[in-house]
């Protein structure tokens, strides 16, 4: 998610790292590194400065102890400081007393509310709950069809008064589903400009009306500096409990999320990772830090693997990663889960290092298809020790596979590169973090 | 239109000149040009969007410039200014495929608008359809999102808001032949402008990517130098992503111009410098609002008094509001 974020900041830790011990000069120069990294991520100006300040703080006061490197206990501070701007861990969300529990969906145009309202809706509904959505956007061209039609993909039913007014439709979803025997009612309202008076007001009477148990916020994460602006001015004058950043299956860097959070105060509940009604995932601080510093958001790659593979082919992939012992037989039987895990480009990212790894190294869903043909016209031998695979044998391989000899070298490259990323990952086992190996992790301690 | 505009520019402008742009005028107003100075300087700049490369740039020139002609004061703030404009007003590269002259298209002229989700697509076509109906040209939307939700009814609205024709696919259909059965309709009816309305689509996923080029191809078969412009939608919210944006859809189809909407907030759309800086990508248009005529044409002076503030700003307001 935050991909360049995280290769910049690999950068500066290996320089850390290769420095042996930190003065407070060194901390300082390696603070304005990772300001402009800050920047470059569009973390606001003065949130990176406040962030920046705290870690200095930490780092060249009384904290620093003699028993770990400088390098170490400079990134701790770093992580510790992230994670405690990003929030804590994953709160699930409030329910009312009364029902419907009422979610209203908040924030500016285009941002993604109503995508997320069937998201959140589909999520719950998985859960046992009995949603209902609310069409509350009477302003945008065509919105109470796109809810509606959101509402059939993601199976939910949908309450919609056409020509109605916002606050008085909010009101009567709310009853309709109290009679209906829906317990939660969310909300779409329509995108609107923080600083548009009577339509923030309008949100107020609502809230006055339907007495929300959240207010969610829906920020995308592209925002810019101006994402402090918004997020201020919504939480000051309307109240929001929560936040959801969505469109986080591109290469934004996401500092609108350390922004936002840090302005608001409250926290981020899930993540928006495609336009696609289930790819929506809760937010975790915790594993954001860590990928933000290097780490990979490995727990999150596994935990989907493991949806896609059973848990024991999940331990012996990871095994077999971790000792590099990876050939093309377990390239192709990788090929059949990736496809049931959905697009490749959100999973390389989760993986540390990949990022890197995986630059210039395109993957292409048809690709999919013309690499497991190749893979299927090899012998079994030639699967397992793929060196041996020299010109005649591709040219072999190429017309049984119906492909061309330029493809069969391309997926030689490939399975190198991989090789080398699996070994740089095997290579930096966790060792920059300090304390160990996080909570959760599915490899082994060596 | 200038309701909106004027909201915008007051709101946003009422705040840096408060904030930022008061304490540098106090900080020059010594006539020394320090680190702290500069680093306002930097804040205006940063804040704005811009970006670190593209602000520090600036401030390097501010410095170098001070040096030389002993600035102090608003001079500073002039200079900054000047290598703003300076900036936003470098001529388009290569890089930008620059769109066909409308004079010498013979047949329809083909405009793509393309770009991330929810930047303002559907809503900027229904604006530059009304604004070419107003001008007396037939004009043609073809409704080739037909993935989002309810897409093709959003912009069926504006078509209607806007008294022009509109080709639909149906949900779900390639779009690609949405394109090329809207095209030969517009060769049909003698259509003089063509707005196509795409998908929004993340730049960095590449089976999106290869679909736009694919309706790029399809339509070269039915009008051999369409599309005539390409517009590349920016939300004047984004931060620097947005130079990521520009880079990977000029790479792909080609970008004529960038079009930045959402102006009205409180973002200053800064981005669009840098976007300028490195990629050579113009910008011909600004949105300001969510009305059919929340349309303005793009003047450099608009981000640069965005960006500072001005008594200028006035002259520009009331200049726009005649238009
Ligand atoms: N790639 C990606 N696209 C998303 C995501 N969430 C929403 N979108 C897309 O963003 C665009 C805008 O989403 P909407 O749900 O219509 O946004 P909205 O906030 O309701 O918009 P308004 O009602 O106009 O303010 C659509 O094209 C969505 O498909 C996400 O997580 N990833
Ligand atoms: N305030 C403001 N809102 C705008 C402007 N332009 C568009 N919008 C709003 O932004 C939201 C998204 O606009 P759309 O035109 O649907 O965006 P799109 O790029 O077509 O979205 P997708 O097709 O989902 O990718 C809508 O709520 C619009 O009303 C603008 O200049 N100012
Ligand atoms: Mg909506
Ligand atoms: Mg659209």
């Amino acid at each position: 998610m935050f991909g360049e974020l995280q290769e910049k900041l690999d950068g500066f830790f290996s320089k850390i790292k290769s420095r042996g011990k930190l003065t407070e000069d060194d901390v300082r120069a390696a603070l304005r590194e990772v300001r402009r990294i800050l920047l470059e991520a569009d973390v606001n100006f003065r949130v990176a400065r406040s962030f920046l300040n705290r870690v200095e703080e930490r780092a060249v006061g009384r904290e620093v102890t003699k028993s770990v490197t400088p390098g170490q206990q400079v990134i701790k501070i770093l992580h510790d400081e992230l994670v405690g701007l990003l929030g804590g861990s994953f709160r699930p969300l409030k329910r009312s007393k009364q029902t419907p529990t009422v979610l209203m969906m908040v924030g500016l145009q285009g941002s993604g509310k109503t995508t997320t309202g069937g998201k959140l809706g589909r999520y719950l509904a998985k859960r046992g709950m009995r949603p209902m959505l609310a069409a509350c956007d009477l302003q945008r061209p065509a919105a109470v069809d796109q809810l509606e039609r959101v509402g059939e993909q993601a199976d939910l039913p949908v309450f919609a008064v056409r020509g109605g007014e916002p606050v008085m439709v909010a009101e009567q979803a709310a009853e309709h589903a109290r009679a209906h025997g829906y317990d939660t009612l969310i909300v779409d309202t329509a995108g609107r400009l923080h600083i548009d008076e009577p339509l923030m007001e309008e949100l107020n009477r609502i809230r006055e009306r339907i007495r929300p148990a959240e207010i969610l916020f829906v920020a995308d994460s592209m925002t810019g500096q101006d994402a402090v602006n918004s997020a201020q001015a919504f939480t000051e004058r309307l109240g929001i409990s929560g936040v959801v950043l969505t469109k986080l299956d591109g290469d934004a860097r996401g500092g609108a999320a350390l922004s936002v959070r840090e302005v608001s105060g409250v926290p981020i509940r899930f993540a928006g990772v495609g336009e696609k009604l289930d790819e929506f995932e809760e937010f975790h601080p915790g594993r954001m830090a860590d990928r933000i510093l290097g780490m990979g958001d490995v727990v999150s790659f596994v935990e989907k693997a493991q949806e896609a593979v059973d848990a024991g082919d999940a331990l012996k992939l990871a095994k077999k990663l971790k000792e590099q012992q990876f050939d093309l037989e377990d390239f192709l039987a990788q090929l059949h889960q990736l496809k049931k895990m959905g697009p490749l480009e959100g999973l390389m990212k989760m993986i540390p290092g990949a990022n890197k790894a995986m630059q210039g190294m395109e993957i292409q869903e048809d690709e999919l298809k013309r690499t497991e043909a190749i893979i299927l016209s090899m012998t079994p031998e030639e699967r397992r020790k793929p060196n041996i695979i020299r010109g005649s044998r591709r040219k072999r391989i190429a017309a049984g596979s119906g492909t061309r000899v330029q493809d069969v070298n391309r997926l030689l490259n490939q399975y190198q590169q991989m090789k080398k990323m699996m070994k740089q990952m095997g290579g930096r086992k966790m060792k920059g973090m300090p304390g160990g190996m996080p909570k959760g992790m599915p490899f082994p301690p060596s | 239109m200038t309701m909106n505009l004027f909201r915008k520019l007051r709101h946003g402008l009422a705040k840096t000149r408060d904030s930022v742009v008061g304490s540098i005028r106090e900080a020059v107003g010594s006539g020394r040009l320090d680190d702290a100075v500069i680093e306002e300087l930097e804040e205006i700049l940063i804040t704005a969007d811009l970006g670190v490369d593209t602000s520090l740039a600036l401030c390097e020139r501010i410095r170098a410039r001070a040096s030389r002609e002993a600035l102090a004061g608003d001079d500073v703030l002039r200079a900054l200014r000047e290598e703003l404009s300076a900036l936003i007003e470098t001529p388009a590269t290569e890089n930008a495929s620059p769109p066909a002259d409308p004079e010498r298209v013979e047949g329809p002229y083909v405009t793509f608008v393309i770009g991330v989700n929810g930047t303002g697509k559907t809503t900027s076509i229904g604006k530059l359809a009304y604004r070419y109906a107003q001008a007396g040209h037939n004009t043609l939307i073809i409704a080739a999102d037909t993935f989002r939700s309810a897409a093709v009814e959003q912009v069926a609205i504006w078509a209607q808001r806007a008294d022009v024709d509109i080709v639909r696919g149906a949900t779900g259909a390639d779009p690609a032949s949405v394109v090329y059965d809207g095209l030969r309709a517009a060769l049909a009816r003698g259509s003089e402008r063509v707005l196509v309305d795409t998908a929004g689509r993340l730049h960095t996923k590449t089976n999106l990517m290869a679909e736009l080029e694919k309706i790029d191809r399809v339509a070269k078969k039915v009008i051999a130098d369409a599309p005539h412009e390409v517009l590349l939608m920016l939300d004047g919210t984004t931060g620097q992503n947005g130079l990521s944006q520009a880079r990977r859809f000029s790479e792909s189809i080609g970008v004529s111009a960038l079009m930045v909407t959402k102006l009205d907030g409180t973002a200053k759309g800064g981005v669009l410098v840098p976007i300028r800086r490195e990629l050579g990508i113009p910008v011909r248009w600004i949105g300001v609002g969510e009305a059919i005529d929340d349309l303005v044409p793009f003047e450099p002076a608009l981000v640069v008094d965005a960006v500072f503030g001005d008594d200028e700003t006035l002259r520009l307001r009331e200049s726009i509001a005649e238009e």
